[in-house]
């Protein structure tokens, strides 16, 4: 088993300079193309899509009074436990030991299903391809294996990124929240939605307001569709044993009949 | 039109129908050669609509009239049932053969459509659809087969199909049963996504259980279309005493359904006035309860009309189900709502007009629909008509 590692997004330390998005770009070689699906939304806030793996989203919010300016950087969240691997039938979606959910699109059937489980929906689809593929922030794997940080981590000139051992990080989140009471919400997203993640998130205003998915459970998704899957083996053998029984007992009181006198072709004739 | 001792009558809905079809086919090259989002309102938002929604599950859920007749006739042998039991197997093909073109036409890289054969995600429930699915769907030719060697003579092969019959028999219930429940345990994952009056962890029971009542109810409207079609007599009194099936499993259903919301504590969300909880309050009264009062008071469900009338509200409200699992529920986490392009619809017209095509031809030329009592005097009266 290799380490988990994970990255700690500090909100408050964020000024919103797109560092990040330019590495991003650069590193994983994303030229800007068409914009695929839906409608090319002007203002609000910037969407992931396709060929941009990772965006900064500008929210005005309340807070003690003033209004106040935060910047939300998004990508995926690279599950412990993705929902978007676990309904993947294919295997093109993988939680790889290192951390990142990776997706190779030798093996994507295009079915989408990926985009339904996921509970953050982070994944985007080339909607003007023909052959299109699911893309999504790959938390840069070559660059982990390799003992660096994600991109993105590297060129955040405002520490509001630190990369690490997920244990570190939290223990580093929650240090950061014990120094300053007053400043932080004490929950941490990302320690336990969807079965916890690798990109954690500490904020000084609450996370519904800067457009964090709620509801998420804690429960990673994938055993829900466990508790129901694992019981497919039993319902086919069971409820086989029970059609043949039923077959062979029902045989005896049947009448032999000749189907091929009891049925025939129409007549089309009108 | 005779080509051999084949024959199609063409008549000029059959043209239309036709016409349609070319239409959808045309549509369909275009979707091949410039993507899914040059002809449909699909969106990272909305990754699945109306081919998966409708063609998909509701199709497969309208075809569920293939394995409950397989159940209810060639295992229990009820065989006052016989009559119409090639022709609900008939449907079923084709109605599978409708959902599997429809999903082909709507997995981005159909090239590999081949390879979950081979990389086992057997976490995924989408898994066991696609086998199900294309299991059954063998099973189903294959069952098909020993009818069509009965019309091209070949009785060497006939009479190995009829040796395997028991074995297709039983998978061609066990694989239904299997994926009608996946297809609703599909949404299980959508956990935070689906709103909690569809959302639960019966998805699967529900949605297998409604399929399987569906088939009796699909079988007389089939059955009334088809008599109307060529003329002849519909099979009612069978139409009729199948309607006991239906009644029974729909109280089934009620009760699960009140249980499982009581359970969850969704009781509340049912009068939250948004337009999800009027939606579910329209399939829940106006697709369950209307239709098990119409088979519940016999001066209805005495009239050929009555029968008729509640099946049709049967069948209209298993799709309204899976529409509202597939669209109504997952609105509010789309943030947006969905509606299918016109390119979208045509190409489910073309689908669904292959299909009552591919019916008649097949009607119309191989031993389907039985035979008329007084069409052929001496022989026509073999209907066993025990009970
Ligand atoms: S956030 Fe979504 S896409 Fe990313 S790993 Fe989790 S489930 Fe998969
Ligand atoms: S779209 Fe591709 S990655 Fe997503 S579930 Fe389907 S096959 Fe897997």
């Amino acid at each position: 088993m290799g380490r988990s590692q994970a990255v700690l997004v500090d909100i408050t330390k964020c000024v919103g300079c797109e560092s990040c998005v330019v590495a991003c770009r650069l590193y994983n070689d994303l030229k800007p193309g068409p914009r695929a699906g839906g409608e090319a939304k002007p203002d609000g806030p910037a969407e992931l899509a396709p060929d941009r793996w990772t965006v900064v989203q500008s929210f005005r919010v309340e807070k003690d009074g003033s209004r106040v300016r935060r910047f939300v950087k998004r990508q995926c969240f690279h599950c412990l436990d993705p929902a978007c691997a676990s309904a993947c039938f294919a295997k093109a979606l993988q939680k790889t030991p290192e951390g990142p959910v990776v997706y190779n699109e030798k093996l994507c059937v295009g079915c989408r299903y990926c985009m339904i489980a996921c509970p953050f929906e982070v994944l985007r689809y080339e909607w003007d391809k023909p052959f299109p593929r699911v893309l999504k922030c790959q938390m840069c794997l070559a660059r982990i294996a390799n003992d660096q940080m994600p991109a993105c981590v590297s060129a955040c000139p405002t520490g509001a990124l630190t990369f690490g051992d997920r244990d570190k990080i939290i223990a580093e989140a929650r240090q950061r929240q014990y120094s300053r009471p007053d400043l932080y919400v004490s929950q941490i997203y990302g320690l336990t939605e969807a079965g916890g993640t690798s990109w954690l998130y500490l904020s000084d205003v609450p996370f519904e307001r800067l457009g964090f998915p709620t509801g998420v459970p804690e429960r990673p998704l994938p055993e829900y569709t466990w508790a129901v899957l694992r019981w497919t083996p039993h319902l086919f053998v069971g409820w086989g044993a029970l059609l043949a029984v039923m077959y062979l007992y029902n045989r005896r009181r049947a009448v032999a009949h000749s189907e091929e006198e009891m049925y025939a072709p129409v007549d089309a004739e009108e | 039109m005779e080509v051999g001792n084949w024959s199609f009558r063409i008549t000029l809905p059959r043209v239309v129908l036709i016409g349609l079809v070319l239409v959808a086919a045309l549509t369909a090259l275009y979707r091949f050669i410039f993507g899914l989002g040059a002809v449909t309102n699909l969106s990272d938002q909305w990754p699945w609509g109306l081919w998966i929604g409708f063609d998909l599950l509701c199709g497969i859920a309208l075809a569920g009239g293939g394995f409950s007749t397989a159940l209810i006739v060639h295992v229990l042998h009820r065989d006052k049932y016989l009559p119409v039991a090639r022709a609900a197997l008939l449907t079923s093909l084709i109605g599978y053969l409708v959902a599997l073109v429809s999903l082909f036409l709507d997995i981005g890289r159909w090239y590999n459509f081949w390879r979950p054969f081979f990389f086992w995600g057997y976490h995924s429930v989408l898994f066991e659809v696609f086998w199900c699915i294309s299991l059954y769907t063998l099973v189903q030719i294959l069952e098909f087969g020993e009818v069509f060697f009965e019309r091209v003579r070949a009785p060497v092969l006939k009479g190995l199909l009829q040796k395997l019959m028991p074995l297709l028999l039983i998978l061609g219930i066990v694989l239904p049963t299997l994926h009608q429940s996946s297809l609703g345990s599909l949404y299980v994952i959508a956990v935070n996504k689906l709103h909690p009056l569809w959302w639960s962890m019966l998805l699967p029971f529900f949605f297998v259980w409604s399929a399987f009542f569906l088939g009796p109810a699909m079988v007389t409207l089939e059955g009334t279309l088809a008599a109307r079609a060529y003329r002849r007599e519909p099979e009612t009194p069978l139409f009729r005493s199948l309607t006991r099936v239906t009644l029974g499993m729909m109280l089934v259903y009620l009760a699960v359904k009140l249980i499982d919301l009581g359970y969850r504590g969704a009781f509340p969300r049912l009068f939250e006035g948004s337009f999800e909880s009027h939606m579910y309050l329209v399939e829940m009264v106006g697709f369950v309860i209307l239709p098990i009062i119409m088979y519940a008071v016999p001066a209805i469900s005495r009239k050929t009309w009555g029968v008729l009338a509640a099946s049709c509200l049967v069948v209209g409200g298993v799709v309204f189900n899976r529409l509202n699992v597939v669209f109504t529920g997952m609105a509010k986490a789309a943030g947006q709502p969905y509606f299918p392009s016109v390119w979208e619809f045509l190409i489910t017209l073309g689908m669904w007009s292959a299909l009552i095509l591919v019916y008649c031809f097949l009607v119309e030329n191989f031993p389907i629909l039985p035979k008329e009592k007084h069409s052929s005097p001496g022989e026509g009266d073999k209907c066993p008509e025990r009970g």
